[in-house]
Parts: C-alpha cells; structure tokens; sequence
C-alpha cells in the first residue's frame, strides 16, 4: 500500500536538477510525478520512480544525497471538491497532510494523488474506512 | 602631551634597568605564587636567580593559548580568586572561554596604559570621547573608559550598536575623539547618510581604532570620509586588553609600552629572535602584573619591530600593523573566531559532519559578515523542508551563543566544499583589509 518516495538534496545552483534527470535517464529510471520545495538556497526534489532501490543507489555512487520516505498514492474523483472530500475525512481524524502533489497519467478516470502524512497508519486506515482508493505500488510503478 | 613623559621618552639604558628589575621580580613572583610556572621552570632546571638582566628573558619558557585554557579558570592566576578586581573572558579556542582576572593595581596599570594610549592618539585633557567599543566582558569598552577617567576626559559611554543614537549624541554633545572598530567607523557613514548628515562635519577629530586588523586603505577612506585623524590602538585581553600599543599622530608604527608589556619578536616555527625589522610573531611579557601575569606569552600576531626613537619624542619601541596570523583565527567585528569553535558546534548537533567552509566578507560600508556553508548528510536529510530549515537554525543559534556574533549558516551539497591534498579549506576570507 505504501510507496517509496525519494528525496533528493540539491543546491540552487544552475544545473543540478538537469544532473538527475540525466543520471535517471542513463540508468533506466522513469519518473512518474515530482515536485520541488524550495528556499533561497536549496531545494528538496521528491520524486515517485520506478525503481527507487536502484534510483537511490545510483544518486549515492554519485556522491547526490538522497532518501526513501514512505509515502501513498490516492485516486481521486477528478470533479469540484474531489480532493475537498479526502481532505474532509482526514481534517475530521485530525492527520496532517505534510505535503502532496499530483501525477500527471492517470490509472484510471480519476486523478492520481502523492500524499506525504505526519501518521501515515493512520491515514490509510482513514482512507480506507471511508473507501478512499489507494493506489497499490506495482500499479504505480506500471504507469 | 606624552602622559607618562619619564617613562615613555626614558634613555634606552635607564628603560633596560628597569625592565631587567622588573623581570627578576616578575620571575620570583610567578614562581612563588603559580604552580603552572613552577612546573614549568622546574621542568627546564631554571630558578628564579638563574634570571639576572632582561636578556635572559630568552631562557624562560613560552606561554601559549592553550597554557590558558587548559588551566581555565583558575591555573595562571598567580593570586587567589577572592582578592581579584574585575575579571572578563573572551572566547577560548574550543570550549573553555579565556579568562582574564584584574588585581586592584592591574586596574591601575590598565587606566595608565589607556591614558597613555589617548594621550598618544592626541587626547587632551577636557576632550570628550564616545565610546563605542561594547562595555561588558570584552574588554574594549571598559579598558577605554578606565583610561579616559584616569587622562581626565568626559566619557560618552555609548557602547557599541544603535548607531543613529550613536550620532545623535555625536551631534548633541559633540565629543572630539570616538573609540570603536575601524569598520564600525564606516559602516557609521550609511547612517549619517540616511540622517542626511554631512559626516566631513562631525564633531570627531581623532578616531583610536582598534581590535580588529584594518589596512592603510581604510585608514585613508575613515579619514577622508569623516574628515578625522585615524590611529590603530593595539591590545589583546591576555595581556591586558587595548592599551598594549598605540600610534602617534605620525601613525609610524604603533608604540608599545615596553616599561611594561616587554616585547620579543621571534620566528614562530623555531622560538629563536627574529633579527631587528625583520616579521615574526610577537612575544609579550607583563612585567608588573600581578593577577595572571605572562611570561612571554605567544600572541600569534606577526608584525615587525623598530626601535628608533620616533619624531614624537618617545623612545618606546614600535610595531608595526599586524601583518598576519601564526594561526587561523579570524576576527569578526572584533571577535575573535577559531574554526575548530564552530566545528565543536556543528558535532554537538546530531547528525551534522564536520564538513564546513567559513566565509566571511566585508560588503562596503557594512559590517563584517560570516557565512558558515555546511555540507548535507544523510544523517539529517529529510524531504521536509521544516526540518532541515530547522536544522540550520539550530546551528545559528549555537553558532551565536558560543561566538557572541550571528552566523548565517548555509546548507550545501556534500563535497561540494573544495579540498585539497585532502584537507578541506576553511576559510575563505573576502574581506580586504
């Protein structure tokens, strides 16, 4: 149920995003949805691929530091108040969001969403109650 | 004026019998009272009476920084703790903080070396000066102040920081010598702008500058831009704090007052004299001190010495501006700054590896900055940005608190720091000084 994520630490300075993606690229690896948090003077990239044993390796023989965290993926109704409505159950059980951000394929009609919790136990047993589909790893990795 | 006008024009010979009797009283003193010295003199078979004429100063031992610290905080005192005046510290090398105790007469040689020092940079008595070194345990602003009284001038006690009260009261009560650092004096001139001031029209006439290294440059720039004679005072708390050494108006070297703080300069790597003019570290003696007197204690300042009478009148010899470090201390607005202090900082915080560069720069018309960049580790990285911002404010915080002076602390990609032969660099000074 639970997805790995990977993090990376880079400076902002010209040309380091452009380093992993072609470090990815060379070794095979795919990105399925990323996004950046940044600061004026670095950023932490966070990715979702398709093989994050091997992605943390690679950015570790390459001297790039880089972390798993677990994460999951949530499908979510792609109409008005779609996300509302996941957001409701999780305010309501009161588990924080740390942050999320979205992919750009779709597994199935709906929208498919990376969500990064302060309790994630807690938060899928949320989820799951209210029959909130989360997305299994190897159909994340499929994609 | 010359304030000590006896002492400070002495013939060369009258100047050496004093200074030999004083080292022979110095020598049984330390003996006596401080088992650190003891130690020391028994380890070399040396006795007090071994000790006859200042030239044989050179068969005593050295006394270095760590002596200091590793007896913190009581082992140099040659005088117990409770018949002490005053004490202030300064930031040690590592973790203990260096500590300097005054006897009530240390108070008096202080006052009278600071008097000397104003009248030296041309103060008069009735002046009034602004003090704006900080007042507290660094030593700036007290040793100033005690010397003011003592030359009789009226004090403007103003500490440092606030600097648009600073010229307010410049204008208002418009005293004729300031005492601060060289780049506070500059950094002084944004403000005056921004007051519309005219600076070339203040009250200031001579500036005793000082605790920081600053170049002819800006010597030129402080005294073109407020229209001001600027002197160099010289001094370091182990000694005593400022009054070691003060320019004329001539500002032809900086005159050390030898009856008292006796002089050696000597190659750093062998301990042997350096020939007359030539650069080497500089080696002081506290002749008459009496609660941590100093037996050649190793400054680590280089600078050269002359001994030729100077067209003032005094025949004290003079040093020049400090020309480097044996060390890597750097001094931040007036603070002195070892690497190995913040390296102890960043392993207190968990997860943080000793890999770090130290910047520091001096953006015109501001004050000294320091930048700390430290590389990454996967021990503390986390793909929340709270935390890792969390993390550097952490290592500020410390930073601070150990150093007394804010260092913004940067976190870089790991090995991003440049090493070579395997020793990373650590500090890059961009400062021109």
């Amino acid at each position: 149920m639970k997805i790995s994520q990977i993090s990376v630490f880079l400076e902002n300075k010209k040309g380091r995003l452009y380093e992993v993606c072609r470090l990815f690229g060379e070794n095979g690896i795919n990105i399925r949805a990323l996004t950046i948090a940044e600061n004026d003077e670095f950023g932490i990239l966070r990715m979702v691929v398709n093989d994050p044993e091997k992605a943390i390796k690679v950015l570790k023989d390459n001297g790039i530091v880089a972390k798993q965290t677990e994460i999951i993926a949530v499908e979510v109704e792609d109409k008005p108040g779609g996300l509302a409505g996941i957001l409701k159950e999780l305010e309501d059980s009161n588990v924080n969001v740390e942050y999320m951000y979205g992919f750009v394929e779709k597994h199935t009609d709906k929208a498919l969403m990376v969500f990064r919790f302060d309790n994630i136990d807690e938060a899928i047993k949320v989820l799951t109650k209210n029959n909130i589909k989360i997305v299994a790893k190897n159909d994340v990795i499929k994609l | 004026m010359i304030w000590e006008e006896k002492i400070e024009c002495m013939a060369p010979a009258d100047l050496k019998n004093i200074q030999s009797e004083r080292l022979k009283a110095l020598t049984e003193y330390v003996y006596k009272n401080n088992s650190v010295y003891r130690k020391k003199f028994d380890a070399i078979g040396l006795i007090p009476s071994d000790v006859k004429t200042i030239d044989d100063i050179r068969k005593l031992p050295f006394t270095v920084k760590d002596d200091m610290r590793d007896s913190y905080p009581f082992g140099l005192f040659s005088m117990p703790s409770k018949d002490l005046s005053e004490i202030h510290v300064s930031s040690g090398t590592t973790g203990n903080p260096t500590v300097v105790g005054y006897s009530k007469q240390d108070l008096k040689l202080w006052s009278n070396v600071m008097a000397r020092s104003l009248c030296c940079a041309g103060a008069l008595p009735k002046d009034t000066i602004q003090i704006a070194y900080g007042y507290g345990l660094f030593t700036g602003g007290f040793g100033m102040h005690y010397g003011a009284l003592e030359m009789g001038l009226s004090v403007l006690p103003t500490s440092s920081g606030q600097t648009k009260r600073q010229l307010k009261l410049m204008n208002d009560f418009k005293p004729r010598i300031l005492a601060c650092t060289p780049s506070y004096a500059l950094y002084m001139l944004e403000d005056a702008a921004e007051m519309k001031m005219d600076p070339r029209k203040s009250s200031w006439e001579i500036g005793v500058f000082g605790a920081e290294p600053w170049s002819e440059s800006m010597r030129h720039e402080i005294e073109d831009k407020w229209n001001m004679l600027a002197t160099d005072i010289y001094g370091l708390s182990e000694i005593i704090g400022p009054g070691v050494a003060q320019e004329c108006a001539y500002k032809d070297g900086l005159h050390i007052f030898s009856d008292v703080f006796y002089p050696e300069i000597i190659d750093p790597a062998t301990g042997e004299a350096a020939p007359e003019g030539a650069s080497g570290e500089l080696v002081i003696t506290t002749l008459t001190k009496q609660a941590i007197p100093l037996i050649r204690y190793r400054t680590r300042d280089i600078v050269s010495i002359t001994h030729q009478k100077c067209i003032c009148g005094r025949t004290s010899p003079r040093i020049s501006k400090i020309k480097g470090r044996t060390d890597d201390m750097i001094i931040i607005r007036g603070i002195n700054v070892f690497p190995s202090q913040i390296e102890h900082v960043l392993l207190s915080v968990e997860g943080v590896q000793p890999h770090y560069q130290i910047i520091v720069d001096r953006k015109a018309g501001r004050l000294d900055e320091i930048e700390i960049d430290v590389e990454v580790d996967e021990k503390f990285f986390s793909d929340e940005m709270k935390k890792l911002q969390g993390i550097e404010h952490k290592i500020q915080k410390e930073l601070e608190s150990v150093l007394s002076v804010f260092a913004k602390v940067r976190l870089v990609e790991p090995r991003s720091i440049p090493r070579s032969e395997g020793k990373a660099k650590r500090i890059i000074d961009k400062r021109t000084i």
